[in-house]
């Protein structure tokens, strides 16, 4: 049987599909009897999901003019 | 400036690439304003301050026109770009001693476990379960700027490693294989790298919530 602090670190080579079918399956076993490992795998994707909500950088009016006139040069070339 | 394309939605790649060979000004601008904040940030975890990183993510732009006819398609834009710039900022950190040697960390790295591990009895179960946030914590909180700030703040504070792994992953939305290809990295220390580093974002945004 697989341990919930195991699972805690299985749980990426689990969301990166890297597990083999044996070790899914345990996996999915524990997961499906335990709400608390249920509720930390449905973190961790969230904390994911949260990553990739962070707001971008914009670039500054000052850079962008400068990287286009560096292009305009570089098309004379 | 009135290019206006969501950053996160990517565009026809083939058709910028033809568009930058052509000189056209709006496909430079377009590519300019989706990837430069990106790319600043991923530089500066390579070299030390705000005006060097501008400078190498500058030439790494000049160095991406210059090498458009080797660019062959087989990888995304957005990882080319990238693997461009983690050379040029690598090679810069070296000549200010800051070198980040994203290989040398063994999968079996001293980090510590992902979870605390007072969390768990000694038969491995937990003692101190996690909830799930939705019930304390619609969607829209989670998304809610104040645990933004959490995460960037979780992100920020990871090894240097750690951080460019889960930033090109999570943040960037690279495919595993690219972020090895970028930072030159096994996939195995890649994956271990992103499980260590999501852990600790995971752990800080937990104690957020907790909080509420």
């Amino acid at each position: 049987m697989l341990t919930c602090r195991e699972l805690t670190e299985l749980v990426t080579n689990y969301l990166e599909g890297r597990l083999s079918l044996a070790e899914r399956v345990k996996f999915e076993m524990h997961l499906a009897m335990c709400r608390h490992c249920r509720a930390y795998v449905q973190q961790m994707r969230e904390t994911i999901q949260t990553l990739g909500k962070l707001p971008e950088e914009r670039v500054s009016q000052e850079a962008c003019t400068h990287l286009l006139d560096r292009f305009r040069n570089w098309k004379q070339q | 400036m009135s290019v206006s394309i969501h950053p996160k939605v990517p565009f026809n790649e083939n058709d910028v690439v033809q568009r930058l060979r052509e000189g056209d000004e709006a496909a430079f601008t377009h590519l300019v304003e989706t990837y430069h904040g990106p790319l600043i940030r991923f530089a500066l975890l390579f070299v030390g301050d705000r005006s060097v990183a501008e400078e190498v993510v500058q030439d790494t732009w000049m160095a991406v026109l210059s090498g458009l006819d080797t660019f062959e398609g087989r990888s995304a834009l957005k990882s080319w770009i990238f693997s461009i710039l983690a050379n040029r900022a690598k090679t810069r950190g070296v000549r200010e001693k800051r070198t980040v040697a994203f290989s040398d960390l063994a999968p079996a790295d001293p980090d510590g476990p992902a979870v605390d591990p007072d969390r768990f009895a000694s038969s491995g179960g937990w003692l101190a379960p996690p909830t799930r946030w939705d019930h304390n914590t619609p969607e829209s909180q989670l998304l809610h700027a104040e645990t933004l700030a959490v995460a960037k703040q979780a992100l920020e504070a990871l090894p240097p490693n750690q951080r460019a792994v889960v930033t090109l992953r999570d943040v960037e939305g690279l495919e595993a294989a690219e972020v090895c290809n970028v930072l030159d990295v096994s996939e195995t220390n890649q994956r271990v790298l992103l499980h260590r580093g999501r852990a600790k974002v995971r752990a800080a945004l937990e104690r957020h919530i907790s909080k509420r």
